[in-house]
C-alpha cells in the first residue's frame, strides 16, 4: 500500500476491492471494468491458445504429455456431460462446458496468488493503483456467463420444442394442463426462470470473493506485528490449500448446471 | 455490485470463446480420441485373437508331438524286430554257408586223398617194374623172350 497516505483496514480492503474502471459513455451502466475484462482476457487467450495448440498437432498414436493432459480435462468434461445431456453432446453442449470450466477454473485459480504481491507488481510494475486480478469476484463476469447460459437455455428450448412447446411448458408444467393452473404453473416458471441464473452467478460469485476476503482479513492480520504475520502466514497457506478445492468446485458446480440447464432446456416435460 | 457494461463485454468474450472451442478445439481432439480408441479396442481384440490362435496352435503342437512320439515308438518297435529277425536270417545263412563250405573241403580232401593214393599206386608200380627189370635184366634169355614176344604179338595179330 505503498500509495496510501493513511493505512487503515477500510482504505486496505478498498484498496483491493476497487475496479480499475473506464467510462465508455454517459450513465451508470457505461462503465467498464478494465481489470475484469483484461484479466479474463488473458487468463482465456492462455488456457485456449494453449489448448489449441495442443489440439493442432494432437496424434491419435501414442499422445505427447500435453496432449495427453488436455485429454485428461476434455475427457473429464465429457463423461460429466455424457452422465446429463442425452443428445449429440458433440456439437455444442461438450465444448461448451469445456469452456466454461477451463475458463472459470483459470479466472478462479487468480484467487490462490498472493493477493499483496499482485497488488505490489501491479503498482510498480505497470503503474495501476486499483487493479483486481480475480475476474469471478466481479458479479458482472458471473452474471455475464450465468446469463449466456439463460440465453442458450431459452434458446434450445425454442429450437427444440418449437414455441409453441415452449409456451405448452410455461403454462402446463409442473402442476398440470388445467386453464385454472396456469397462472400458477407459469408463475412457477417465471420464479424458476429467474432463480436460475441468479443461483446459477452467486454461487461462483459468492464463493471466490468470501475466499478474496479470508485472504485479505488474513493480510490485515498480518499487518498487526510478529504474531499476526506468524498466524496469518500459517492460516493464508491453509486457507490457499483449501481454497485448491473451492476454486476446481465452484468451476466444476458452475460446468455441471450450464450442462444442466441446457440439458434441462433439450428435454421435455 | 454494480452491474454495467462489463457483462456485456463478458458475454461477449464468453461467446468468443465458446464458439472457438465448439469449432476448433472439439472436433479435432475428439477425432484424435475417438481414433486411439478404435484403434486400442483393434489392438486388444487382435491381442484376443491372438492369444486364441496360440491356444490352438499349443494344442495342435502337442497333438502332433504326441503323434509323433507314437509313430517313433512304433518305428523303434518296428527296427527292433526287424534286427533280430535280420540277425536270425544271417544266422542261417551262416550256418549254410559253413556247411557248404566244410563239405566242399570234405569233398576236396576227398579228391586229393583219391590223387595222391593213385599218385603212389603208379610210384609203387613203377618201383616195381624198375625192380622187376633189374632182376628181369640178370637172368633175361633173349631168345626165349623174343619168342614169347613174338608169340604174343601173334595173339594180338
Amino acid at each position: 500500500m505503498a500509495s496510501s497516505t493513511e493505512l487503515t483496514p477500510t482504505s486496505y480492503i478498498d484498496h483491493h476491492l476497487t475496479n480499475l474502471t473506464v467510462q465508455v459513455k454517459d450513465g451508470a451502466f457505461w462503465v467498464l471494468h478494465v481489470d475484469t475484462i483484461v484479466t479474463s482476457m488473458i487468463l482465456g487467450f492462455i488456457s485456449f491458445g494453449f489448448i489449441w495448440l495442443v489440439v493442432r498437432k494432437a496424434t491419435s498414436g501414442v499422445p505427447s504429455k500435453w496432449q495427453a493432459f488436455v485429454e485428461l480435462a476434455v475427457e473429464f468434461v465429457d463423461n460429466e456431460v455424457k452422465n446429463t445431456f442425452h443428445g449429440n453432446r458433440h456439437v455444442f453442449v461438450a465444448p461448451t462446458a469445456l469452456t466454461v470450466f477451463v475458463w472459470v477454473l483459470m479466472m478462479n485459480a487468480m484467487d490462490i496468488l498472493p493477493i499483496d504481491i499482485l497488488a505490489w507488481v501491479y503498482e510498480h510494475v505497470f503503474g495501476l493503483h486499483n487493479w483486481r486480478s480475480v475476474p469471478t469476484t466481479d458479479v458482472n463476469t458471473t452474471f455475464a456467463l450465468a446469463l449466456s447460459i439463460w440465453f442458450l437455455m431459452i434458446f434450445f428450448s425454442l429450437k427444440v420444442k418449437g414455441f409453441g412447446g415452449w409456451m405448452h411448458e410455461l403454462f402446463c408444467t409442473p402442476f398440470g394442463k388445467n386453464p385454472l393452473l396456469w397462472v400458477l404453473n407459469l408463475l412457477f416458471n417465471f420464479i424458476e426462470y429467474v432463480s436460475k441464473p441468479l443461483s446459477h452467478s452467486l454461487r461462483l460469485f459468492g464463493n471466490i470473493y468470501a475466499g478474496e476476503i479470508i485472504f485479505l482479513l488474513l493480510g490485515m492480520w498480518a499487518a498487526t506485528g510478529v504474531t499476526g504475520a506468524f498466524f496469518g502466514a500459517i492460516l493464508g497457506a491453509g486457507w490457499a490449500i483449501f481454497h485448491i478445492l473451492i476454486v476446481t468446485l465452484q468451476a466444476f458446480i458452475f460446468m455441471m448446471l450450464t450442462v444442466v440447464y441446457i440439458s434441462m432446456a433439450h428435454e421435455s416435460h | 455490485m454494480n452491474i454495467n457494461f462489463t457483462l456485456i463485454s463478458q458475454a461477449i468474450a464468453f461467446s468468443i470463446f465458446i464458439w472457438f472451442t465448439v469449432k476448433y478445439v472439439w472436433p479435432p481432439l475428439l477425432r484424435a480420441i475417438e481414433d486411439r480408441q478404435k484403434m486400442i479396442a483393434d489392438g486388444l481384440a487382435a491381442g484376443e485373437r491372438g492369444r486364441h490362435e496360440l491356444e490352438l496352435a499349443s494344442q495342435r503342437s502337442s497333438d502332433v508331438i504326441k503323434e509323433a512320439k507314437q509313430r517313433a515308438a512304433e518305428i523303434v518297435l518296428q527296427a527292433e524286430k526287424r534286427a533280430t529277425e535280420i540277425i536270425e536270417e544271417a544266422k542261417n545263412t551262416a550256418k549254410e554257408e559253413g556247411e557248404r563250405i566244410v563239405a566242399g573241403a570234405k569233398a576236396d580232401i576227398e579228391h586229393e586223398m583219391f590223387s595222391a593214393k593213385e599218385t603212389l599206386r603208379q610210384h609203387v608200380a613203377e618201383l616195381a617194374i624198375a625192380g622187376a627189370t633189374k632182376i628181369l635184366r640178370r637172368e633175361v634169355d633173349l631168345k626165349a623172350h623174343a619168342d614169347m614176344l613174338a608169340t604174343i604179338e601173334e595173339d594180338f595179330k
